[in-house]
Order: structure tokens, then C-alpha cells, then sequence
């Protein structure tokens, strides 16, 4: 079958076989290897990619369903040749160890802060409660999607409390 | 792991999904969210000639109030349920079992209907669909039906819907003075259920008019616990009614022992659960002016 799937912004032509998976889709034929592969059976998360901006398991998805639809993976983060503040978030704060989970992570993040600009750990917990770490690096990324968000928001609104004019 | 080979079809029009069911029957099977049905083709556990993505369609995606009751349409996803503010505010069942289906991601793209659909006894959506009364409506080229939740599981993956038959909607009463539950235990976030119940009360004048108690991953399919809806019904909201209710839910429930647990366990959690899960529901449906 004849798809077109705009992956991270370029239109992609392709012939596939319906039985084919987005993830063999992203990672053979268009040579986009950052959405890994772990478990391939639905439960690991680590193959996440957004499809029109929303987080999905490619391995759980058909290539032929993407037809006509956005698709971004971390190749499609960097921004100007630079890392996201998601990125840079990260690697700051110590976000990944192995790094086998974190293309999905990012996802995952930009997703939830799209969504929610400033969300509670739990909110990010929750979030990400479909994306396993056998590292077990939980907590530094909860920092770092949290760290990741306040950059995104800039500068902090803080209200100044209101100050009495007083008279000289 | 790839799936086996098959034909693939994304129809615009109900009629055309209607058409290509009716003329391949079993050898077709339809493509909703494709959370359960694509592992089973990896897995090799079905091998459909040909899969009827129905995302094309228009109108399949409501989740709306019309004429007293919900309406929940083929391709809402357990997300749209997740985040729906009519859910929590009306159908309590529903809103507390939404963000506890799988794991955020298979929330994104799973369908409701498509849980109740592939019958998985350990599925959430249809202990459910049990516990508030749901109807099924079930479309074909020769017209529609409406088939009772209780009538609609037949075993292990199976129901009663025709090769021929699209899921196209699940319908559930509007009901003031409402209260419900859904309480589930799992290994871990995304697992099925050890076990879970489901629980409705409706409150009529200070008693219990009626309730609800939907059961997942204790039998052969998802269960009602009818002895323990009768003697809700019309009782005075106490302890022991709820503890002996509790207790018949339990009875109803047959486990397997497995990886998860064993059947008494499992059936301890039941009767835990429905307990917890009706006191919980009576306080909700008394909150929202039940006297």
C-alpha cells in the first residue's frame, strides 16, 4: 500500500505492507533509529512516538494507520541544531542512565508539558507511568521533566506582594 | 515480532464497514484502537484475512448525553473517558475506572467499545458496563439491536455479537442520586487485574433503589453479582448489608489460581473490594442529595 506520513515535519512516500509496524516503518525503512524496540508486546513503552501530538506505542500501531497523520520522534526535537529544553533539561539533572528509555521519555514529556505546563510529581509520575526505567532513574527524571518545565514557562510570574505607599 | 499477513481496509462510510463485514464474516476483524488486537496478531492467537480500520469514520466518537442516557460511540478511547467532565460528574463508575484501563499510552488510542468487543475477562469495561446497566448496540446491514450487557459476554474473548456486527455504541442510563466505584488491584501500573469490582448505587428516598457489582478477571468472563444486587436492593444503607452483600459477591466470583494470585485470594479481594467500593458509593450518591 502507497502512505504518506510526515515524520518529524518531512512528507515520506512509502510502500508497505499492511502488516508492517510503524516502529519497522520509523526504524528500517526511514533509518530512525531513536524510537527503540523493547518489549514488543505493549507493555515497556520504550518504542513512544507522537502521533499528531499525541504519545503512542509504534510497535502497537500499524505504519498503513499513519497515513496521512504527524509523526515525531527525538530525532525531531532538536531545536535550530540544538538540544529542546527538554533535552537540555535531561542532561542536566541527570535524567537517563542507560538512555535505552529516554527517546520515549522526551516524547512522553513534551507530550504531558504541551498538555500541562507545570505539573505536580504526581502529575508526572502519572504521566509517565506508561514508560518504564529498569535502571530504576525515576527520580531524576521526574526532575528533570519538572526542571524541563520551568524553563519552558520562562521566568517565574511571581505576584510581588502589594506594597503600601508610604508618604515620605 | 511481526503480525501475519492480511488485507487492510480504512473505509469513510459505515455502510462500506457494514458491507465488507458482512461479506468476509469471520475472516474479517474490525480495527478500532488496536490495543488488544494487534498483539494478538503478533502473538499469532488470531489470523484475520483482513482487518476494517474503522478510524475513517465520522460520528463514531461521541461521548454525550441524548435523551437520558450516554452514549458512548466506537471510537471514543479511554482517554476521551479519562478526561470527560460529564463522566465525573454523572457517572461515577465510569470516571473511577477510566484512568485506571493499562497505562497512559494505550489509553491514547484503546477504545471502550473495543475492550467490551475482545471480552478479555480480565477487561475493566466490562465489569462496568455490568454495574451501571448498559446497553450494546450492535449494527449489521440488516439493521440494529440492543443487547443487555448481562447478555452479551459469552466466554473467554467471545460475545454475542454476529461476524456481521459492528459494536457501534454503548448506551448507559442516565440516573440521579448516584454513587460508584471501581476498585482494582494490579502488580503494577499497566497489568491487568489480580482482580477488580465495579460499583453502582443509586439511592431512591434514603434507601439503595438499586445497585450495580460488575466483577473482572474472576471468571470465565466478566460478572454480575446478581445475588448481591438483590439484596441491595431496596435496603437500608448499613454495614451488614453491605458486609452480606460482600459476602455474595465474593461467592459469585470463581477465580483460577495463577502468576497473580490464588482463588481464595482472589475472592478475599473481591469481597474487600465490594465492601470498601459500596460504602464509598453510598457516601457519593448521599453527597450528591441522596436523602
Amino acid at each position: 500500500m502507497e502512505i504518506t506520513v510526515t515524520v518529524n515535519g518531512t512528507a515520506h512516500r512509502v510502500d508497505v505492507e499492511p502488516r508492517l509496524l510503524l516502529v519497522h516503518l520509523l526504524r528500517e525503512r526511514l533509518r530512525l533509529t531513536g524510537t527503540h524496540v523493547g518489549c514488543d508486546t505493549t507493555s515497556c513503552g520504550v518504542c513512544t512516538v507522537l502521533l499528531d501530538g499525541v504519545p503512542i506505542k509504534s510497535c502497537t500501531f500499524l505504519a498503513v494507520q499513519a497515513d496521512g497523520r504527524g509523526v515525531q520522534t527525538v530525532e525531531g526535537l532538536l531545536e535550530g541544531g540544538q538540544p529542546s529544553p527538554i533535552q537540555a533539561a535531561f542532561k542536566q539533572e541527570h535524567g537517563l542512565q542507560c538512555g535505552f528509555c529516554t527517546p520515549a521519555m522526551l516524547l512522553a514529556t513534551k507530550a504531558l508539558l504541551a498538555d500541562n505546563p507545570d505539573p505536580t510529581e504526581e502529575e508526572v509520575r502519572w504521566a509517565l507511568s506508561g514508560n518504564l526505567c529498569r535502571c530504576t532513574g525515576y527520580v531524576n527524571i521526574v526532575r528533570a521533566v519538572r526542571a524541563a518545565a520551568a524553563t519552558m514557562r520562562g521566568p517565574e510570574q511571581t505576584a510581588e506582594p502589594e506594597r503600601e505607599e508610604v508618604p515620605a | 515480532m511481526l503480525p501475519p499477513p492480511f488485507d487492510y481496509v480504512a473505509p469513510r462510510s459505515l455502510d462500506e464497514v457494514l458491507d465488507l463485514l458482512a461479506e468476509h464474516g469471520d475472516e474479517a476483524k474490525v480495527l478500532a484502537g488496536g490495543q488488544s488486537l494487534i498483539p494478538v496478531l503478533k502473538l499469532r492467537l488470531g489470523e484475520p484475512a483482513l482487518l476494517v480500520d474503522i478510524n475513517r469514520l465520522d460520528g463514531l466518537g461521541d461521548l454525550a448525553e441524548d435523551g437520558g442516557q450516554l452514549r458512548v460511540g466506537a471510537l471514543v478511547r479511554h482517554r476521551d473517558a479519562e478526561r470527560s467532565a460529564l463522566l465525573h460528574e454523572r457517572y461515577p463508575t465510569m470516571a473511577a475506572a477510566a484512568p485506571q484501563v493499562s497505562d497512559p499510552l494505550v489509553r491514547n488510542l484503546g477504545t471502550v467499545c473495543g475492550s467490551l468487543a475482545h471480552a478479555d475477562p480480565a477487561g475493566d469495561w466490562g465489569a462496568v458496563m455490568l454495574a451501571v446497566g448498559a446497553e450494546l448496540i450492535a449494527r449489521s446491514r440488516g439493521g440494529s439491536r440492543a443487547i443487555a450487557a448481562r447478555d452479551f459476554f459469552d466466554g473467554p474473548f467471545t460475545t454475542v455479537l454476529r461476524p456481521d456486527e459492528l459494536l457501534v455504541e454503548a448506551r448507559v442510563p442516565a440516573r440521579p442520586r448516584t454513587g460508584g466505584a471501581y476498585l482494582k488491584l494490579e502488580r503494577k501500573v499497566g497489568d491487568f487485574a489480580t482482580a477488580a469490582v465495579a460499583v453502582r448505587v443509586t439511592m431512591t428516598d434514603g434507601r439503595i433503589g438499586d445497585a450495580g457489582i460488575g466483577l473482572t478477571a474472576v471468571g470465565p468472563s466478566n460478572l454480575e453479582a446478581t445475588e448481591a444486587q438483590a439484596v441491595l436492593s431496596g435496603a437500608e444503607p448499613s454495614n451488614e448489608a453491605f458486609r452480606e452483600a460482600a459476602e455474595l459477591a465474593a461467592a459469585a466470583a470463581s477465580p483460577s489460581a495463577d502468576t497473580r494470585g490464588s482463588a481464595e485470594y482472589k475472592r478475599n479481594v473481591i469481597r474487600v473490594f465490594t465492601e470498601r467500593g459500596l460504602h464509598q458509593s453510598v457516601a457519593m450518591a448521599t453527597a450528591a442529595g441522596g436523602v
